[in-house]
């Protein structure tokens, strides 16, 4: 398929066939193992912090502060402790809620966004620039901006406690995060599709549908993973707009209570943590090139 | 070749010429109603973003000329709103309370404080950031072996929620953490001024590295390899190389990551707000100017609209500075970059 080639050979890692290999391996040992070094650095920078936390999320609670480095007194209490309301914390709920708030705000952020990238990048039309510049300018507007006069209308209107209190501000910033990464997809599709579905007798609104749309599938598929990554990830306007029933993960977690007053359940927020982390690092592995070339095209952080 | 991004921001005609690809011809079928299908297109997400982010931000500026309701300090009577003109803003500018200064503890005492230390966050995480993105990038564009492996690692950090990133660090930073442990110290990594300042940059650092590195390495993917070859044949070293090709033709790319990042770093709140609490030394050592925000919500909500009407200042200043003095064409160097031509 057309776009998922372009897509993959603009993956941040994509191999460049054009390099002087010969050359390297004149220089092979100090060249390479400068190479190795600098991987292995990155590697370990990169995934110790996050070893650390799933190896103590199934640490036994007593051995919180214990240092060996691979996993000991293994238990998966701390998970049946993140779970358990009996402290007060809601942790499953948070889950569900989270689930909620970011598939409806990647629902809405994708079907907007394709339609306004789509223009973006194969149409001509009066004030697109001035289009892009909006989209950009909102992508980089301070959450904190929007949290005083959303505060107070949500609570004039009895929406503090409701589930679009969180969907309406996630929009915010998952709409520009959608409409700028699925432009980059589609200005990469081949310029030739819509002449062909033109030829073959379609308008253009039916060239976008029955032959743009599907093409852009997989652009379409990862541009929606990065808008529910960043909703799932959102922390400020969720801390303030959301109360104990429709609170996410990231409030949730942050929230924690302990057994003890002043005593932080470390154990079981590592426990938490990881089952919040694990399925993203599972699909950001599954998906990496897409990923990543969603992510340099966008230049948005989630 | 079109590298210098020094490109005039204004050459729209220019634009417009590329964006419609040579091999369109005036006057195809295609072109009809063109221009009404694109303005129907767009309409959803400009009137989405005018509900999500024009109506507040209209609402804030209004709200942040209304007086709180609340009693006044200068005579002791209930004042219940109208309009306060500059009132609110010079409560934050010039730390005025009524018509005394703001006494020390109050949140209006805090506010230049906040934005130093917002500014010192901006500043130390972007530079390592950079410095360290960079390295990470020009390893990674060099690996022939384990790439998968470290495009999948560079992807973790990005991927967890800032707020489990926080709460990871502080359980690093603990008093009796692993962190106090290995290096044989007994700091109180999210209690001393400069150290919970540290903790926050360093967690920062770790979270966000990655993706500089990532925006950085698609920037380096772009140039071609017979440019290395010919700075070679000239008997470029590998410093050259680097300061006389690689900076000059990544420095779009770098530019648009620089600017991303410092306004992300601007409005920094997760890790400050879960790490320390916006605490930290003399009770206030990390509060940002969003921390600040939060706090002041439940003490009136037209002061705290002010406020946030003035970061949101603060922070699009930055933004111009960036694209004008500095050359950060983000939108021309995404172009570019979509069509491979930097």
């Amino acid at each position: 398929m057309a776009s998922t080639t372009a897509v993959g050979n603009r993956g941040g890692l994509a191999p460049a066939p054009d390099r002087p290999v010969i050359r390297r391996r004149s220089r092979f040992t100090f060249a390479s193992v400068r190479s190795y070094a600098g991987i292995v650095l990155i590697v370990i920078f990169c995934l110790l912090p996050f070893y650390w936390m799933v190896v103590t999320a199934f640490r036994n609670v007593g051995y919180t502060f214990d240092t060996t480095p691979w996993p000991t007194h293994v238990t998966l209490d701390n998970f049946k402790t993140a779970f358990s309301t009996s402290l007060g914390n809601h942790f499953g709920r948070a889950l569900i809620n989270s689930a909620i708030i970011g598939i409806c705000t990647t629902i809405l952020a994708v079907l907007a966004g394709c339609f306004a990238a789509y223009a973006i990048a194969r149409l001509n039309f009066r004030g697109k620039y001035l289009v892009l510049g909006v989209v950009l300018g909102a992508s980089m507007f301070p959450g904190v901006a929007l949290l005083t006069p959303l505060f107070q209308l949500f609570t004039n209107i009895h929406w503090i406690g409701s589930y679009q209190a969180l969907i309406i501000p996630d929009i915010s910033f998952a709409l520009p995060l959608t409409v700028y990464t699925l432009t980059a997809f589609f200005a990469e599709m081949p310029w030739e599709l819509e002449e062909a579905a033109v030829v073959d007798g379609c308008t253009p609104g039916q060239a976008f549908r029955k032959v743009i749309l599907p093409l852009a599938a997989p652009g379409l598929f990862t541009t929606a993973i990065l808008a529910f990554i960043s909703s799932w990830n959102e922390f400020l306007l969720a801390s303030e707009l959301s109360n104990d029933k429709t609170q996410p993960v990231t409030v949730a977690i942050a929230q924690f209570t302990g057994s003890q007053p002043h005593q932080e359940p470390y154990t079981a927020v590592m426990a938490a943590g990881t089952i919040v982390t694990v399925p993203l690092v599972i699909m950001v592995l599954l998906l990496q090139r897409r990923i990543v070339a969603g992510l340099t095209a966008g230049g948005v952080k989630g | 070749m079109s590298v210098t991004s020094g490109v005039s921001a204004d050459d729209q005609a220019e634009q417009q010429a590329q964006a419609s690809p040579p091999e369109r011809k005036q006057g195809s079928t295609l072109r009809k109603g063109e221009g009404r299908l694109g303005l129907y297109l767009v309409a959803p997400t400009i009137i989405l973003l005018a509900v999500v982010i024009g109506y507040p931000v209209v609402k804030a500026i209004v709200m942040s000329f209304q007086k709180d309701p609340g009693l006044d300090k200068a005579t002791g009577m209930f004042v219940s709103g109208g309009s306060a003109g500059f009132s609110n803003y010079t409560h934050w500018i010039l730390q005025r309370c009524g018509t005394a200064s703001c006494p020390p503890g109050t949140l209006g005492a805090e506010f230049w404080d906040s934005v130093g230390t917002t500014f010192f966050f901006t500043a130390a995480t972007v530079i390592i950031e950079v410095l360290l993105g960079m390295w990470m990038a020009l390893v990674m564009n060099r690996a022939f072996r384990g790439r998968a492996l470290l495009r999948a690692s560079v992807l973790v950090p990005w991927a967890i929620p800032t707020a489990i990133t926080a709460k990871l660090w502080y359980f690093i930073f603990a008093y009796d953490g692993i962190a106090n442990r290995v290096l044989h110290t007994h700091i109180l990594w999210t209690g001393g001024e400069w150290a919970s300042r540290f903790a926050i940059i360093i967690a920062d650092v770790w979270k966000t590295t990655p993706f500089i590195a990532l925006l950085i390495l698609a920037g380096l993917q772009v140039i071609p390899a017979d440019t290395y070859e010919a700075a070679r044949v000239d008997g470029a070293n590998s410093w050259q190389r680097f300061t006389m090709v690689t900076l000059p033709l990544v420095r779009p790319a770098l530019m648009v990551a620089v600017l991303f990042r410092t306004l992300d770093a601007l409005r920094i709140y997760d890790l400050p707000a879960i790490l320390t609490g916006g605490g930290g030394g003399t009770g206030h050592s990390t509060t940002t100017l969003s921390i600040l925000v939060v706090d002041q919500i439940r003490g009136g909500f037209n002061s705290a609209a002010a406020l946030s009407t003035l970061t949101f200042l603060l922070i699009f200043l930055v933004a111009f500075i960036f694209v004008k003095f500095l050359g950060a064409h983000v939108v021309q160097t995404q172009q570019r970059q979509q069509k491979g031509t930097i």
